[in-house]
């Protein structure tokens, strides 16, 4: 359920809402509506499932509609998801015609005469077909910073049709015709992964799966994934391991319908034999359990070998909690390197940053509290609801400098 | 000391707020980097030069602009990220200036060592411009006197504070700060005005620039003959 978007000002202050709902009686008169491609599930439909009714709350006529598609498109934009991330695929003209026929069907089916279009992801993208006099912005979600050229192409023709473009990070830009702009995604301080919790539930966490609380305990949350390198967090762990006597988290889900997701979760027990104070836990997705697991922890990692946005390490941060993190994806930007964590680029480089942490608490308790700040000022759900309203704004305004 | 005045025009605050836009430009060495600094629309200048005052105001005074952070930090070059960090924005009233000393800094830099443009980035490491949109837009808050004044500069978010104090001088190519210009012209405080225009508020957080505004205020209105 939605809360009400007072609940957040004890978080983020009455003067941010104070902002919104300014951005918001400015819009009125416009209609807004998103359109993606499933609502429920993803991190799409999470995030406007939540956006959604705050604009609403705000007095913004906001709607949103889902487009339909069978089993073979959904086969065909999941083949494109994965060619967008750079896997090697194979896509045919067929392939192309069925996403092409299901865009035609949905066109019919769709009334887009809002004044602002807001389209997310591939899927729909073609719907720009329909484009009449009113503004039209393509939200891409995904890590396309090295995408499968022929797939890039064929959408590109679409893309620039559109009035602007929105992506997560700089580094997933593309040199394109239109504006494109940057608007990070952002995590909910009130939902159960996020939420304060009370000593208790985290004790009792802890208690079910075995872990002493009486060592420090570093951890890693994430999937059984090759990218997230949990074999190289145990080397690291080992390298620590040597001179303090600490314990290792990783817990993660996700590896059940994954097969190299199995066989990777069985190399890290591997990796872990022998060693108690390894705790490998595989999770069904349990958001409170995470939540719980990464306040109880000393300090979190995420030692990942790619990364699109890297949500974990605001998750991290907004709890307090010093962060060892790769110098890779969206990472950057929710860490600056020695103000509110610490980056690194191989095994022995995130061994050195945890022996750090685990030696100078004073210097990590400060990192935390940085990290928290920096996260309550730019990674909330309230300033990505602003963003959205100033992008709409945008639409609207071609100088830098806007007088509303 | 003359008496508290009552303006005739209440100083009415704006708030800002901004939108970030990807220029599509990247550098993996410095002298990439400086055809840049050299190219890139002013938004982008300004953006990289205020950005970590902005997301990071609660860390630390002498915050770095994102030239020194990343010649410092990717390309290991401290002596001219030392630079680079110490150039005194106070000093130029356009973004034009700043560019043009940014980049004669690099120039003479590289002039004297040219072996440092063999250092490259790692991929994924290089230096992506950004820009920066401002909004902004008038609020509910007005003070007519400096006793409304400190209570409103309480209220406002510090958006309002960096929109009156940065923006509007060095973006919008204003003399002074906004807050200056009231104090001297609606109330008469010359010497308040004064004080606060010599402020270097880039060698404080935002935080505390508000308590230091707020503070010579209120010293100011101790003062008051009439209190």
């Amino acid at each position: 359920m939605t809360p009400n978007l007072e609940e957040y000002i004890p978080i983020v202050g009455e003067s941010a809402l104070e902002d919104l709902r300014l951005l918001a009686a400015k819009l009125q008169g416009k209609s807004i509506l998103h359109i993606n491609s499933t609502s429920v599930g993803g991190g799409v439909a999470e995030i406007l499932n939540r956006m959604n009714p705050l604009l609403q709350q705000l007095g913004v006529n906001s709607a949103w509609k889902v487009i339909k598609g069978g089993e073979q498109f959904f086969e065909v934009t999941k083949k494109f998801h994965n060619a967008l991330h750079g896997k090697a695929a194979d896509i045919t003209a067929q392939d192309y015609e069925i996403f092409l026929e299901n865009g035609r069907q949905n066109a019919s089916e769709i009334a887009t005469d809002a004044d602002i279009l807001f389209i997310h992801d591939p899927q729909p993208i073609t719907l720009i077909n329909k484009k009449m006099q009113n503004r039209w912005i393509w939200r891409c979600h995904v890590d396309v910073s090295n995408p499968h050229q022929g797939l890039w192409h064929f959408l590109e023709e679409f893309i620039e049709r559109y009035d602007a473009a929105v992506f997560s990070a700089p580094s997933f830009a593309q040199r394109l015709a239109i504006r494109q702009f940057l608007i990070a995604p952002s995590i909910d301080p009130l939902s159960d992964k996020n939420r304060d919790l009370p000593p208790e539930i985290i004790d009792e966490v802890f208690k079910k799966y075995g872990i002493s609380r009486r060592k420090p305990i570093v951890t890693q949350i994430s999937r059984f994934d090759r990218l997230k390198d949990p074999l190289g967090v145990i080397q690291a762990y080992k390298l620590v391991k040597k001179y303090i006597d600490c314990q290792l988290v990783l817990a993660g889900g996700g590896a059940s319908d994954d097969p190299e997701g199995i066989h990777v979760l069985e190399e890290a027990k591997a990796a872990a034999k022998g060693d108690e104070d390894i705790h490998i836990l595989l999770l069904a997705q349990n958001d409170l359990e995470i939540n719980a697991l990464q306040r109880g922890s000393t300090i979190l990692v995420q030692k990942s070998l790619k990364e699109g946005f890297g949500l974990t390490i605001a998750e991290a941060l907004w709890k307090a909690k010093p962060v060892v993190a790769s110098n890779v994806g969206g990472i950057p930007l929710q860490i600056a390197h020695k103000y509110s964590g610490l980056l690194c680029h191989s095994v022995e480089g995130a061994a050195f940053a945890i022996k750090q942490l685990l030696n100078s608490p004073a210097y990590a308790k400060k990192l935390g509290e940085n990290g928290q700040e920096h996260i309550r000022r730019n990674f909330l759900l309230t300033r990505h609801l602003r963003d959205y309203m100033l992008l709409f704004h945008s639409l609207y305004h071609s100088e830098d400098v806007v007088y509303l | 000391m003359t008496a508290l005045t009552r303006a005739n025009e209440p100083f009415h605050f704006c708030t800002r707020m901004h939108l970030l836009g990807l220029t599509g430009f990247k550098a993996a060495n410095l002298c990439d980097l400086l055809a840049l600094i050299k190219e890139v629309p002013g938004s982008s200048i300004y953006h990289h030069t205020h950005r970590f005052l902005q997301q990071h105001q609660f860390f630390s005074p002498e915050p770095p602009n994102d030239f020194a952070y990343w010649i410092r930090e990717v390309l290991g070059e401290e002596a001219l990220a030392e630079r680079l960090a110490s150039i005194d924005i106070m000093e130029f009233s356009s973004i034009r200036e700043l560019r043009d000393t940014i980049a004669h800094t690099i120039e003479m830099y590289l002039k004297a060592d040219s072996a440092v443009d063999k250092k490259f980035a790692r991929k994924g490491e290089e230096f992506v411009f950004i820009k920066s949109m401002s909004f902004v837009a008038w609020t509910n808050y007005y003070a007519s006197t400096l006793e409304e004044f400190a209570d409103v500069l309480q209220k406002i978010t510090i958006d309002s504070v960096y929109f009156h104090i940065f923006e509007s001088r060095l973006r919008l190519g204003k003399a002074t700060n906004d807050f200056s210009n009231w104090f001297e012209h609606a109330l008469g405080e010359k010497e308040l005005a004064k004080k606060i225009a010599g402020f270097d508020p880039y060698t404080l957080t935002l935080e505390d620039l508000r308590a230091s505004l707020v503070r010579l205020i209120q010293e100011r209105i101790a003062h008051d003959p009439k209190s």
